[in-house]
């Protein structure tokens, strides 16, 4: 196994000055750094191999096809689902929650449905599903969240009882605070009452194992930039026989399997959902992230994020009239702070001043602050790359920055 | 006779000249955001509010003897200092003057990125506001 130094000297971005300073790089959870790897597959793709894909007799496009298709299966392999065909490309997470609203929504959604977000929600879990549901006269339900950042699940059940309910969407780890919520009791309980699931795995696929078949998931999305790939990919996985019945969303190229003024017919799965010519490079680019990951030590990165968050915990609870922001049992290394006396913000641009990036804000998630009557928190984020010395100073200078302030 | 806008800024411009490291000026700008008055609840509106903020602002424009007045709050206090120096500046002088300020002393004392887009503390929302005011009231000075 690596040491955290050869680690670190995977990512390049991390090795420089910021404002005189280390960078100090705390801010994971709103996108994570690039392995070199990842940087030289981007390279090679447009120095060798760049061709439109799927169409193509010439080499190269045979190449970029195969290439482009790899990581669609190794895709598959992460997510533990039956095929590849399952796995669509989209420009995001927010493109895959959109795609599932307006097709399966369009098709299902009637007027009076039930469809369950719950307060932890980014807002692109949140607002794909106002607007379906504005147009389809259904009505969007929050399940509540606890004090401790925790899900209300008896406020769960009782929403489900009526068996109105046609979706829930929630994600599978808040983004704002780091809540793990109890995806697979929920993915039952909907279930049980009929409902589909969508779960939003943004903040999740960078910090634990994922298992789409074993925990019986309709729908799971997540981008690529928040596990250590390039932005504009997005992943949507469905069950087959949901995907099969859902009607495509954009028209265009690749999607359909024959054209005419009279009807058009459509593709297979998964071309059905990815008209036009894809994000090829940036696809391909993302095959890296997996055999970056494949190459560290099974279970290391937990239990190096999990040092991370207890560590962190424990310093930061020292400074005087800070107060975490989600307590739950079960978290990823996020924390989102206050301290009396003081504005997310000022913190945020002064710690910037010593080179240390953490987020400051709202994070996407005005209900939740709403929830907690705040105006936005500090957020700190961690990845496995992050280590304990960066904590020790983050810490100093927050000390700092808070006498400056107070 | 009252210090014209550029006057004031030469004047901070040089206050700011006096720190040599950005804490020591950071500092200065907390200082000044805690003694900036601010506002009384009945004007911190909606109306008010200046948009794209991370925190919000608020700001008060009003006429007297032919000169607009600012007056601003803010949740943030290195926002409240940003503020406190635009008012020190613009508050006072006729809508043409500040119509057609050029405000140089906000790259001159090295906070010209706060005036950068990414920033969203809406300095540059400020500056625009202020410059709003300015025209709006134009016609009645």
């Amino acid at each position: 196994m690596a040491s955290i130094e050869q680690i670190r000297k995977d990512f390049p971005v991390l090795d420089q000055q910021v404002n005189g300073s280390p960078l100090i790089y705390f801010d994971n959870a709103a996108t994570t750094q690039k392995p070199k790897l990842v940087l030289d597959a981007l390279n090679k793709y447009y120095s060798e191999d760049n061709a439109n894909i799927h169409r193509g007799i010439h080499a190269l496009a045979e190449r970029a096809t195969a290439a482009f298709e790899l990581t669609r299966k190794k895709i598959q392999l992460f997510l533990h689902a039956a095929s590849s065909d399952q796995i669509i490309f989209t420009s995001g997470t927010t493109a895959s929650i959109n795609l599932v609203a307006q097709t399966f929504g369009r098709a299902n959604f009637e007027a009076g449905d039930k469809i369950l977000v719950s307060n932890l929600e980014h807002h692109s879990n949140i607002v794909p599903w106002q607007m379906i549901a504005l147009e389809k006269g259904a009505e969007v339900l929050v399940i509540p969240v606890l004090d401790s950042g925790v899900l209300d699940l008896d406020a769960y059940q009782k929403l489900l009882q009526e068996n109105t309910v046609k979706l829930v969407a929630v994600n599978h780890v808040s983004n704002a605070i780091g809540t793990i919520n109890p995806i697979q009791e929920m993915i039952a309980l909907a279930h049980a009452h009929g409902a589909k699931i969508l779960i939003d795995g943004a903040q999740s696929v960078a910090h634990m194992e994922m298992d789409v078949q074993r925990f019986d998931m309709d729908f799971f999305a997540f981008s690529a930039h928040k596990l250590f790939g390039p932005t504009g990919v997005g992943v949507l996985y469905g069950k087959r026989d949901l995907l099969e019945s859902m009607p495509p969303y954009q028209g265009g190229g690749e999607m359909i399997k024959e054209v005419s003024f009279t009807g058009t017919t459509y593709n297979e799965l998964p071309y059905k959902f990815e008209a036009g010519t894809p994000n090829i490079a940036d696809v391909i680019a993302f095959s890296a992230s997996f055999d970056y990951l494949n190459s560290l030590e099974k279970g290391w990165v937990e239990e190096q994020e999990n040092a991370l968050l207890s560590y962190a915990t424990e310093q930061l609870s020292q400074i005087e009239g800070l107060k975490i922001i989600g307590t739950a049992p079960n978290k990823i290394a996020v924390i989102s702070f206050l301290i009396e006396g003081t504005h997310p913000q000022d913190i945020g641009v002064l710690l910037d001043k010593f080179g240390i990036a953490i987020r400051t804000g709202h994070h996407c998630a005005q209900p939740l602050m709403q929830r907690f009557d705040i105006p936005g928190t500090c957020r700190a984020s961690f990845s496995f790359y992050n280590t304990k010395e960066e904590i020790d100073r983050f810490v100093a200078c927050l000390k700092r920055v808070v006498t400056m302030l107070l | 006779m009252a210090l014209s806008i550029n006057d004031t800024q030469e004047e901070l411009i040089e206050e700011f000249g006096l720190f040599d490291d950005w804490a020591d000026k950071y500092e200065y700008l907390i200082d000044l955001g805690k003694k900036l008055p601010g506002l009384s609840d009945e004007f911190k509106t909606e109306e008010n509010v200046i948009k794209g903020c991370q925190s919000r602002v608020w700001l008060h424009a009003f006429m007297q003897d032919g000169k607009l007045i600012f007056q601003a709050d803010s949740e943030a206090v290195i926002v409240k200092g940003l503020i406190s120096m635009l008012i020190r500046v613009l508050s006072g002088h006729s809508p043409a003057d500040i119509m057609k300020a050029d405000l140089y002393f906000i790259d001159r004392i090295g906070m010209s990125q706060h005036l950068a887009q990414t920033r969203s503390n809406g300095l540059l929302s400020m500056v625009k506001q202020m410059k709003n005011y300015a025209l709006a009231y134009s016609s009645q000075a």
